[in-house]
């Protein structure tokens, strides 16, 4: 027989173990989530992240050895993004009709992102570093990752923060929104996805097709809206 | 399948170039959405060919945040460092833009009577 330890080096230095470990970790959480009836608290991404976060705490194995497995499905981000469009051509007659709220929910719930969490975490003691970093909190993170860049933030960190939105978001906006009475699934969804991006937008999907077209235009949209206002917003701070 | 996977990676390549060659703030993948939805709206045999495996792409788009996600574990130090005080940011903050952003566009669609139909 090999030896074991030769087997492990080979398994863990190859993309193939990571990335069925990820399919199977997404698989158990998706699992999870229907199990509670689609519990917003048994988030499949955050059970996910949980269970693969252990398995390579546990096996000493540093996160770009895991990313090379994992990332033919990170990959699937960009052609997910450019087939956003599909739902949101079938809801154009909606969105057209609706272009002045829109446009309301997306000015205040993007200004109302970036003031909240700089202004928090100012009182709370951060540098000017971490504040650069949480700026884009609420954008896509390839377009945040970038913003942070340029406010001189640190991008990986920037990267972590965002997806912590992004699951935050995605927990909280069905409780919350129903307890606050918000019945119009336009309004909860572009909400969302202003305020937590592509994982508030998967959420939007899994409740309602039309919340999840809104939460698309409120995602795509404020990535251009928050390039413009994070640099103008973080100097006041 | 490939038909459809074909067109969708054009559009972001589409995008990824123009983003790039002329410095938008855009990213390429948005930018290719934004193709995508002109040329649906262009053509009923795109929406023939793309659509179901748009719709299977996007029934796991949960999926495709997991690899990033795992990412916070490479972060976890400095994350700790600051602890509670970056959660109650990270978590009032969200909830607040949710909030602020459901109110205002229920607000002006009630000003401009905009009704949902579903």
């Amino acid at each position: 027989m090999t030896d074991p330890f030769k087997l492990w080096s080979y398994l863990s230095s190859e993309p193939l173990l990571w990335l069925w470990a990820t399919l199977v970790a997404y698989w158990i959480g998706d699992f999870l989530f229907r199990a509670s009836r689609r519990s917003p608290f048994a988030n499949p991404v955050m059970i996910a992240v949980v269970i693969l976060g252990t398995v390579l705490l546990m096996t000493h194995t540093p996160y770009e050895r895991y990313f090379k497995g994992a990332q033919f499905v990170h990959f699937m981000l960009g052609p997910a993004t450019v087939c956003l469009a599909v739902p949101l051509h079938a809801n154009l007659p909606k969105v057209k009709r609706a272009l002045l709220p829109i446009v309301a929910g997306l000015v205040v719930g993007s200004t109302t992102a970036i003031v909240s969490v700089l202004a928090i975490a100012k009182a709370m003691g951060a540098g000017p570093v971490l504040l650069a970093s949480l700026a884009p909190k609420s954008v896509t993170a390839p377009v945040a990752i970038g913003i942070s860049q340029q406010l001189g933030g640190e991008p990986s960190l920037t990267a972590a923060l965002t997806i912590m939105t992004g699951m935050i978001g995605a927990i909280v906006v069905t409780p919350m929104l129903n307890v606050l009475g918000f019945r119009d699934w336009r309004a909860r969804g572009l909400a969302v996805g202003v305020a937590a991006h592509g994982i508030g937008t998967a959420r939007a999907f899994q409740v309602h097709e039309t919340k999840g077209a809104f939460a698309s235009i409120g995602m795509g949209m404020n990535a251009v809206l928050t390039a413009f206002l994070a640099p103008v917003i973080l100097s006041l701070f | 399948m490939i038909p459809a996977l074909s067109r969708i990676l054009l559009f972001q390549l589409i995008g990824e170039i123009l983003s790039r060659a002329l410095m938008l703030p855009l990213p390429g993948p948005v930018l290719g959405m934004i193709f995508l939805l002109i040329a649906l709206s262009a053509s009923t045999r795109i929406q023939q060919i793309v659509r179901p495996v748009a719709q299977f792409i996007l029934a796991h788009l949960s999926l495709l945040f997991v690899p990033a996600g795992v990412g916070i574990i490479a972060h976890l130090g400095e994350l700790q460092a600051h602890g509670f005080g970056l959660a109650l940011a990270l978590v009032v903050s969200t909830m607040a833009a949710i909030i602020a952003g459901a109110a205002a566009f229920s607000v002006v669609a009630k000003l401009i009577g905009s009704v949902s139909d579903d």
